[in-house]
């Protein structure tokens, strides 16, 4: 579900293909009758921006009918919790959970909380029937997801949605295991992330996580989308996702303890406690000799973020079009036609002074000045479009959905004059360092001081050509003292000055080692004396049989190939499926590490602690949680522990058929409404005039806004310009024929397409009306092909509107009306 | 007769068996009767596809500076030399007509383009930066915060502090970009002061 990995990750197909061929089944639910459907032994067709319903009818099915995995759940999850008696769920409140505030649009989570013991630990009931207990409380409220009901909101009839529950439920033996395969189609909702927790809670239940076979995956759009968002390209995380500072985190210390989580369970490994280590090696990284105990490790040198400031895409084009910046990077993106209302993205960059883009071809962002509706004299912002360097005219890493990261190596020089990502870093670096350095200016300090030691400097001081391998390192991290442990004695070394550091276990709070990002620490690393750069290593050994191949290149963290992998396995350390095993525990086989009898097999374990079984030193296998248990009831997420169906904020329905009183998700921030807002953020639900639901996808000879792939003339031979598929009934209903030219229009925009008429869509029954629903490609733009036979964006109709715990756009289920151009 | 690949490799494996044992022609023969491939002497280089999160290897051949094929890299676990359209038509990324090969400039108010030096286009870039960052700088900014108020309970108060950032420049991409390179790039932008920063990862 949300995504069709046979059209957009192919090659990943080939395995889901392999799969089937050995037994395995294939469920597809998604509007439309995509490639992945045609290969699936069940498909069921939904409304799009239902998902929830859906997976809710799911997770009813499985408890009603007892096809839950109870050790898992009892002894992995927190579904024996007892939580807070105040707190209360949408059946009680008519589709609010306790503590939500009109006015701010946000939930006071005081009542979303476990009842605690005299140890401060949450009372639990292992007999899951305690009524306050989290399991109790999953099932109340799914049990207002009947079938009828969520036939009825869904569209998808009963039969189907049983044979689905069915079938996915059987998962739920210790030698039958799930996994599930998403993409956009998932979070580019209003309700995006609890999409994703709905399935999770399904995966828990199941006992389908840390599974070999298991999990949640991400199949991620870009290939370094992965690294990138490792690497903290994002407003709200720095490398390896340690949260960006906010204003009243006024020193290190500060931030320490609001990001340091504790907990009182003693068989929890709370690994983020280990916070410290990582935000003060990064520190040591950026700032070097620098950054010292007695200056906070340069801590004020990061910018913070005001308290409540949200600086992501959306936020970010609106203040762009209310005046807010003066300078902008595009840096390989085009966001005049990849983010939602592709229009007011374009006006928005025309009230910009200044911006640079930096691509391998002109595009819609760098030439906005003359795009439809632009006229150039009237436009002040300059550009400066910088040419780079292609994938293979370069060399680095990227790391892919498997959190897999793999080297790649230049093969030719960069074409013209194009420079490689790096060195333009590299140039501008160097460029705005010196005039700060000559001339003075706003706090130079963090300019001027960070570290650049990336290889032989010119006579001016400048760095001739980044070396990738310096930059590697340093991501990786370095002992800056002999570093020694000294809890045994004598004190054993751990590591040698000047040495890279071979895992993140051995990272320093004090400032005794550097690192870039913490994930990655142990990637480029001393082995047995010899420096190895494992993201290059191309070993083709497979000792599990699993397909693991843990010396193909390198995946963070340690190597690790499947996360929270002491979830498949029994208390005792042996195999949920014996013969499937991940790992084992082997009771008495030495350990190197501490010279005793016990240690795992397998994949890199999760924590080399011995398993639960063991009193004393037993550890619960969710390491990343301070409860040491996964969550099934989730106060993290800004709109409920538990997902809750909600219309997408464009529906052809009046009300939600959950709760009268919410249509929409109430969290959401609205950028437009009753009480005003900006005309270009307009939208329009259950209104006559746009009366199809929509949903943007990809094809498989495109990618993205189809820079890259409409400058490949065979790729754009395939598909040459953007098409709208639609239903024959509709087609019928609107007299358009297969190849007319239509215009699709929403409320905020209209683009032409050519109709596709096709069986992949029906005319869906919802709350008992007939609901027609369409799609098409998003891979167009206006600048190329010059002529303007490919069309423009899709996205010149999506809304804005974003998911409120990430923000993501929804792209996904929005209404449009279409008539014969 | 209609052959797949795989029909074929199974012959041609058969074949190989057989001539061990004299029943048919050497394998070297019917090597030398094929074309010469156009690899033949090239330098094979591997990368990772630059499309979807799969992360198929690819095979670069390259002569005399030219990209004169790619393919995939059978040695992959993960593709096992296999390619989706996308993936298949990375030779063409490099033999291109379309891409750019030098830095350009559009002056305010300018209908066309005018190509630049890079040194230039770089010196102007930092100024604007300077410049920008020099006039949108905010060293305090006031947040509201929840305090404990002298009667125990929680009161909105807003207070005055140290940020530190350049609020005139934001900053989108790249997730296309390599890991060491993003790691360059979230360091400089944060060294400037920026937080408007975002990517592909958020739509």
């Amino acid at each position: 579900m949300g995504g069709n990995p046979a059209a957009n990750h192919p090659v990943s197909f080939k395995w889901i293909m392999k799969a089937k061929e050995r037994g395995a089944k294939m469920i597809v639910v998604d509007p439309r009758f995509t490639q992945s459907a045609a290969k699936a032994d069940v498909y069921a067709q939904i409304r799009s921006g239902t998902d929830i319903a859906f997976l809710g009818g799911m997770i009813k099915y499985i408890i009603d009918n007892n096809l839950y995995f109870r050790e898992y759940v009892v002894n992995y999850t927190d579904a024996p919790f007892l939580v807070n008696d105040d707190f209360k769920m949408p059946g009680e409140l008519d589709g609010l959970f306790s503590g939500y505030d009109e006015k701010t649009r946000k939930y006071d989570k005081a009542t979303w909380t476990f009842q605690l013991d005299e140890k401060g630990l949450p009372k639990r009931d292992n007999t899951l029937k305690d009524p306050r207990c989290v399991f109790q409380l999953l099932k109340k409220h799914y049990s207002r997801y009947t079938l009828d009901k969520v036939s009825a909101v869904t569209g998808t009839p009963k039969e189907k949605l049983i044979e689905v529950y069915k079938l996915y439920g059987s998962t739920g033996k210790p030698n039958r295991v799930g996994t599930e395969l998403y993409a956009m189609g998932w979070t580019q909702h209003t309700v995006g992330t609890q999409n994703i927790r709905a399935m999770a809670i399904i995966q828990l239940l199941l006992g389908n996580i840390g599974m070999p076979g298991g999990g949640m995956n991400a199949l991620r759009g870009e290939s370094n989308v992965q690294g990138s968002t490792d690497y903290g390209l994002l407003f709200h995380i720095l490398p390896g996702y340690n949260p960006t500072p906010t204003a009243s985190l006024v020193n290190l210390q500060a931030y320490i303890d609001k990001f340091t989580p504790k907990t009182k369970e003693p068989r929890s490994v709370n690994w983020l406690s280990n916070r410290p280590k990582y935000i003060t090696s990064y520190l040591k990284a950026l700032y070097g000799d620098k950054a010292t105990k007695s200056n906070d490790f340069c801590y004020s040198y990061l910018p913070k973020l005001d308290e409540g400031m949200n600086a992501s895409w959306l936020n970010l084009f609106d203040s762009m079009y209310k005046g807010k910046f003066e300078g902008f990077f595009a840096w390989g993106q085009n966001p005049a036609c990849s983010g939602a209302n592709a229009n007011k993205t374009r006006k928005a960059l025309a009230r910009l002074k200044w911006m640079v883009n930096v691509n391998l071809w002109e595009n819609e962002t760098s030439t906005f000045w003359k795009g439809p509706g632009m006229d150039p004299k009237e436009i002040q912002t300059e550009v400066f479009l910088l040419p780079c360097a292609a994938s293979f005219e370069k060399e680095g890493s990227i790391t892919n959905s498997s959190r897999l990261a793999q080297w790649r190596y230049k093969a030719v020089e960069p074409l013209g004059k194009a420079m490689p990502d790096a060195e333009i870093i590299n140039e501008l670096y160097f460029r705005v360092k010196r005039l700060y350095q000559k001339e003075g200016g706003k706090f130079p300090e963090p300019i001027i001081h960070l570290t650049w030691n990336y290889g032989e400097k010119d006579k001016d001081g400048k760095i001739k050509h980044i070396d990738i391998h310096a930059v590697a390192k340093e991501i990786n991290g370095y002992y800056l003292e002999d570093i020694y442990d000294t809890k045994v004695t004598p004190p054993k070394l751990i590591g040698k000055e000047g040495e890279l550091i071979n895992g993140f276990p051995n990272l320093q709070a004090d400032g005794t080692t550097s690192c870039g990002n913490w994930l990655y620490c142990g990637s480029y690393a001393h082995v047995d004396g010899k420096v190895v750069n494992k993201l290059a290593k191309r070993g083709k050994d497979d000792p599990t049989g699993l397909g693991l191949y843990p010396n193909w290149a390198w995946s963070w963290p340690l190597n690790r190939k499947i996360i929270y992998n002491r979830a498949s396995v029994d208390q005792k350390g042996n195999p949920w499926d014996p013969n499937r095993p991940l790992l084992k525990w082997n009771p008495t086989k030495e350990n190197p590490a501490t010279g005793k009898p016990g240690m795992w097999e397998g994949d890199v374990p999760d924590g080399p602690a011995p398993p639960l079984a063991d009193e004393k030193a037993g550890k619960l296998p969710f390491i990343m949680k301070p409860l040491g248990v996964a969550s099934l009831f989730g106060p993290g997420l800004a709109d409920g522990p538990f997902p809750e169906h909600y219309e997408p904020l464009e529906c052809p329905l009046q009300e939600n058929p959950f709760s009268k009183k919410h249509r929409i998700n109430p969290t959401i921030k609205l950028f437009y409404s009753k009480e005003g807002g900006l005309p270009e953020d307009i939208f329009l639900s259950c209104d006559v005039r746009y009366p199809y639901v929509c949903s943007t996808y990809r094809v498989t000879e495109h990618w993205q806004t189809g820079v890259m792939t409409r400058h490949t003339p065979w790729l754009l031979e395939l598909q040459p310009q953007v098409f709208v598929e639609i239903s024959r009934e509709l087609a019928a209903e609107k007299n358009i024929k297969n190849g007319d030219k239509v215009i699709v229009s929403s409320a905020r925009g209209k683009i032409w397409a050519i109709a596709n008429v096709t069986d992949r869509l029906k005319p869906i029954k919802v709350m008992n009306s007939t609901i027609h629903q369409v799609g098409l490609p998003y891979h167009y733009g206006w600048k190329f092909p010059v002529d303007g036979s490919g069309g423009d964006s899709a996205n010149i109709l999506t809304p804005t509107i974003g998911d409120p715990n990430t923000m993501i756009p929804e792209s996904k289920a929005f209404m449009v009306n279409i008539e014969k151009a | 007769m209609d052959l797949s690949r795989r029909d074929f490799l199974k012959i041609t494996g058969g074949t190989a068996i057989a001539s061990t044992v004299g029943l048919a022609v050497e394998a070297r023969e019917a090597d030398a009767s094929t074309t010469t491939l156009r690899t033949k002497g090239a330098k094979a280089t591997t990368t990772i596809c630059p499309y979807c999160s799969v992360g198929c290897s690819i095979i670069v051949h390259t002569k005399d500076g030219k990209v004169i094929n790619t393919e995939g890299d059978p040695e992959s676990p993960i593709n096992e030399g296999t390619l989706c359209p996308k993936g298949a038509s990375l030779y063409e990324l490099a033999n291109n007509p379309y891409r750019l090969k030098a830095p350009l400039y559009r002056a305010p108010g300018a209908t066309e383009w005018k190509e630049v030096e890079w040194d230039w286009a770089l010196d102007q870039i930092a100024r604007r930066v300077k410049a920008t960052r020099d006039k949108t700088f905010k060293a305090t900014a006031i947040s509201k915060i929840k305090e404990k108020g002298p009667d125990g309970k929680e009161v909105e108060t807003e207070k005055e502090f140290v940020v530190n950032r350049c609020d005139g420049i934001a900053h989108v991409g790249s997730a296309a970009m390599d890991n060491e390179e993003c790691y360059l790039m979230q360091k400089l932008l944060r060294s400037w002061g920026l937080v408007w920063i975002e990517h592909q990862a958020r739509i």
